[in-house]
């Protein structure tokens, strides 16, 4: 079907009613020709839980092993891919897909008022080379040699042919490829819809901060992902083509390896990280009945974080012995500013409101307790002396998995929040705070025992350890919050099937602030019937509440 | 478009300040390099947009008084459903697992990114599928 | 914005400050002049000079995590206690507050600095090189260690099996220079608090001074491929007359014979490129 531009202009911007139901093809078809930004958005979604699940499953056989120092549950060499892929698995097809091609694809349109993504094609092809990708690098658990075992950040020379050999290396590295590709187009299209789809009135200040930043994040995409594609190039240009690219014997360097690596992984924290940051940010204020507090500050927050990024990446690299410590130290250590904003917006923006304690926001304030606790010990790892005793341990472990745990939680809180949007209804509540209550604690009793054994030091992919009772004591604890996690993910799939269908959630459940909320659930082809006019970053609410503006000292903000 | 442009140029001048500290201090190599390509990837779509708004006035999604009408008109053509990106993605699929499982794997890669590059262009001439 | 509901709404803002500064200053001081006697969070004293720098680094750092963790988690407490919902009514918009979001951007800032000035004392001690003349060579292979003495014939090498033991005498400034012949290494002992890589390619130099004889475990930290788990290492801290024991026991004719067939081991090991592919059975310790 052609969509004329006077269809869109009857959708989008017109405020008589729209007629275009689409009609494509149907059935299996209809998912592999769709361009529609919300089926690709949920095929993100459902593809990067499914990876959630897979890496959470290898996730609970590592806590299985490590509840016992002999190892009695695989091998050395199965454990070392067990690791490398959970890694691998959750890094590069959960949390990135999930951050800014699950939620982000279907929300970022809407609330800026478009039709679609800028380029709907393009965004199609992001997401089948995602798919593509994530099935080349799981296909390495079924190649001669098992798949990659190097750890999640591949380090050379031990990612090289001589040390390395095999097709699950390779797998990593195609699967990597491709789903860097389909991470940049995403980045493109988003950058692209937000700079030129916006409705009118909706000036760049008037954004949602969840589209803010995942305008951040995409171009963060754009100048950290095309030196990891580069930089796995190389690595393949160096397990088969014969060059010397990261070998000392051909006068190559390891340590370049770590550098482009990390030039993109550090930045790549903050691109998992901010579209989380975004989504709380949405669901704070709306379930407080206020503002974003702040707003400004946080717009700016968010890109001193982006603009700090790119010069932080050595602090991985402190115990090389060959990166220049303080520049990267003070780097990183400002990045707790902007980031200590952001915390503090978010209790300005609950201080004297009305909290609604949703299960959207359950999670939302268990995403900044947690990500206090890893943002706080993240703050140590900044220091290269601290580093020095601290790096490879479990200390670091920890400081991770509270940050990424933090980010599945905020996740859990925009699946919560949206779910009710995307398909049209409600999530069940009660068992919503269930799964909250046992991923927060659980989470905790996984990693504060972590921590522990890292400053007792225990360093980090054994598979077996010295046979002391306090670790294995720690590590059994650790354990038994992995258990919990795993159970609160059982929840969330059991919450779906519960509540499948059972109660139509309206327009508006949360009485939200932006676009998103004035359109149906789900939303129509192209998103809109009619569009309020925007005068704020809430036209929604606006449009709900005339006579309840957004207050600066006392006075209209806008 | 002049608030997009002076976030690009900004962060631009960031990462060059930054670029030229490290440099001069570490006299390291790799990330020097890198950050100032990152310089230019900011600077060179900044002051194209800066160039672009300086030609022409605010848009509708820039100006905090318009109305939903002024925004009415074309945005463009987008089409409803598609093939290609599916044929584009399964070859280059074929072509990665070519890496891995041979060159053989090459014939149908770049027979369907051929396909589809030819197709999509077609299809995008006639402004989406029939 | 006030602290709490309970502070006068009329109070002068300079005066609510003051009490603020008060309150905030009689633990800071308490803490600083109760120094050494701060708990450890966690970590090692350290047996070298170095470590219990980094470990008194790591006290101030977590003194002032402490803070601000609990302050945080207090006024997300008190908003969550205090602000649930209670009604209908919308409350007051409010958006912004110029100097309240100016404090908490200028605060941090200061505290930032504090950190970095104490971290960059405590970097120039821990990376100090004074001059000496104990120099051992540490070299990483997979999955073991090689330890060498500069001018002496004393060497020490083991593989996963067995792990070699790197002897060092107390109270004197030891140089290590580390290398690896494969892939990236981590030299780490716990109870130095420190650690460095050990890269292919490159000469890694550091300084360790023991305050403390004993034996202490040390272990592999970067992963390095199948055994990574078991690449274990020890080192003894004698005092200096039990190390020149020690060294002189490689001059003897036995001794020079073990020292050369151990040398022979090490260059075998340097010089085996290709890994080993058989993987000995599971738990193997």
């Amino acid at each position: 079907m052609t969509t004329t531009a006077h269809e869109i202009q009857a959708e989008a911007h017109d405020h008589g009613h729209g007629h275009a139901e689409h009609h494509g093809p149907r059935g299996i078809l209809n998912w592999l020709t769709t361009t529609d930004h919300k089926i690709i958005g949920l095929s993100y979604t459902i593809t990067s839980v499914i990876m959630l699940v897979i890496g959470g499953a290898l996730a609970e056989v590592i806590r299985g092993q490590l509840a016992n120092p002999d190892g009695h549950l695989v091998t050395m060499a199965q454990y070392n891919q067990l690791f490398t892929m959970h890694g691998s698995i959750m890094i590069y097809l959960f949390a990135g897909p999930f951050a800014f091609g699950a939620l982000a694809n279907i929300i970022v349109p809407i609330q800026i008022g478009a039709p679609d993504m800028a380029f709907p094609r393009l965004n199609a092809l992001s997401y089948w080379l995602y798919l593509t990708g994530a099935i080349t690098m799981l296909l390495g658990f079924f190649v001669t040699g098992g798949a990659a075992n190097f750890g999640w950040v591949g380090y050379a020379p031990l990612s090289d042919a001589i040390y390395s050999p095999g097709a699950g290396a390779d797998l990593w590295i195609g699967g990597l490829m491709l789903t860097g590709f389909s991470a940049i187009f995403t980045g493109v299209n988003i950058c692209a819809t937000v700079f030129y789809l916006r409705a009118p009135g909706l000036t760049l200040f008037r954004m949602p901060i969840f589209t803010w930043n995942l305008l951040v994040v995409s171009i963060l995409i754009l100048l950290a992902f095309p030196v990891l594609t580069a930089g796995l190039v190389m690595l393949y240009s160096d397990r088969h083509l014969g060059t010397h690219i990261y070998t000392v014997v051909g006068g190559g360097s390891p340590v370049l390896w770590q550098h482009i690596f990390w030039f993109w992984g550090h930045p790549e924290v903050y691109i998992l990280a901010l579209p989380f940051f975004g989504m709380v940010t949405e669901i704070i204020p709306v379930f407080s009945k206020k503002p974003v507090f702040g707003y400004k500050g946080m717009v700016f927050a968010t890109l001193t974080i982006a603009a700090l990024s790119l010069g932080v990446w050595a602090h991985h690299m402190f115990t090389t012995g060959v990166v220049l410590l303080p520049f990267f130290s003070i780097m990183s250590l400002l990045i707790a500013v902007p980031t200590g904003i952001k915390i503090f917006n978010w209790i300005g923006s609950m201080w004297r409101g009305q909290i609604w304690f949703s299960a959207a926001m359950l999670f939302s304030i268990g995403f900044v307790v947690t990500f206090l606790i890893g943002g706080l010990t993240g703050i140590y790892l900044a220091s290269p002396p601290l580093d020095f005793f601290t790096h490879d341990t479990y200390f670091i472990v920890a400081h991770f998995h509270s940050v990424v745990m933090a980010l599945v939680i905020g996740g859990m809180a925009g699946l919560y929040y949206w779910g009710p949007k995307i398909t049209g209804y409600m999530l069940n509540e009660r068992i919503g705070k269930a799964q909250f209550w046992l991923l927060f604690i659980g989470t905790q009793v996984f990693t504060i025992p972590q921590y522990i054994l890292g400053l007792q030091g225990m360093p980090r992919r054994m598979a077996i350890y010295p046979n002391d009772p306090q670790w294995q004591n720690l590590n059994t604890w650790s354990s038994v919050g992995a258990i919990m996690i795993g159970i609160s993910t059982l929840l969330f799939v059991i919450n779906i099937v519960a509540s499948w269908k059972k109660h139509p959630a309206g327009d508006n459940p949360w009485d939200g602030h932006t676009l998103e909320w004035f359109t149906t659930s789900p939303p129509p082809h192209h998103n809109f019937f009619r569009l309020p006019q925007i005068r704020s970053e809430r036209p929604t609410w606006d449009h709900n509440h005339p006579d309840a503006k957004a207050l600066a000292h006392g006075k209209d903000a806008h | 478009m002049r608030v997009e442009a002076k976030i690009l140029l900004w962060l631009g001048l960031f990462f060059g300040i930054m670029c030229a500290v490290y440099w001069t201090w570490s006299l390291e190599n790799a990330g020097g390099v890198m950050m100032f390509f990152g310089t230019g990837l900011c600077l060179l779509p900044g002051s194209y947009y800066y160039w672009w708004s300086r030609r022409m006035g605010p848009r509708a999604e820039d100006d905090p008084n318009a109305t939903q009408e002024s925004g009415a008109g074309y945005i463009d053509a987008f089409p409803g459903s598609s093939i290609f990106p599916f044929t584009l993605g399964m070859g280059a699929f074929c072509i990665v697992l070519a890496m891995v499982f041979g060159s053989w794997m090459l014939v149908p890669g770049l027979a369907l990114v051929i396909w589809a590059a030819l197709g999509g262009i077609a299809e995008g001439r006639r402004g989406g599928t029939r | 914005m006030e602290l709490t509901p309970q502070t006068p709404k009329g109070a002068p803002a300079k005066s609510r400050l003051r009490r603020l500064a008060t309150a905030l200053a009689l633990p800071i001081a308490g803490i600083s002049l109760s120094g050494c006697t701060l708990p450890g969070f966690g970590a090692h004293q350290s047996d070298t000079t170095t470590g219990q720098s980094a470990y008194h680094l790591w006290q101030g750092f977590s003194v002032g995590a402490a803070i601000i963790g609990a302050f945080v988690i207090g006024l997300i407490l008190w908003a969550v206690v205090a602000y649930r919902r209670k009604g209908d009514t919308i409350p007051k918009q409010t958006q912004y507050h110029v100097p309240l979001e100016i404090l908490y951007t200028v605060i941090p800032v200061l505290i930032v600095i504090v950190l970095f000035v104490a971290t960059i004392v405590t970097e120039n001690k821990v990376l100090a090189m004074p001059k000496t003349d104990v120099s051992i060579n540490a070299n990483a292979f997979q999955w073991g260690w090689g330890f060498t003495y500069d001018n002496q014939n004393a060497i020490a090498v083991g593989s996963t099996t067995d792990s070699p033991v790197m002897v060092m005498p107390v109270d004197t400034d030891v140089k290590i220079t580390l290398t690896s012949t494969d892939v990236v290494h981590g030299f780490y002992v716990r109870d130095f608090n420190f650690s460095r890589y050990a890269l292919p390619g490159v000469d890694n130099q550091f300084t360790l001074h023991a305050t403390k004889t004993g034996m202490f475990f040390g272990q592999c930290t970067q992963l390095c491929g199948l055994y990574h788990s078991i690449m274990y290492y020890k080192v003894k801290v004698v005092t200096q007359a039990e190390y020149q024991t020690w060294l002189s026991s490689f001059n003897t004719p036995e001794g020079k014979a073990a020292a050369d067939a151990a040398k022979k081991v090490l260059k075998e090991q340097m010089s085996a490129h290709v890994p080993v592919k058989t993987e000995i059975s599971r738990g193997a310790n």
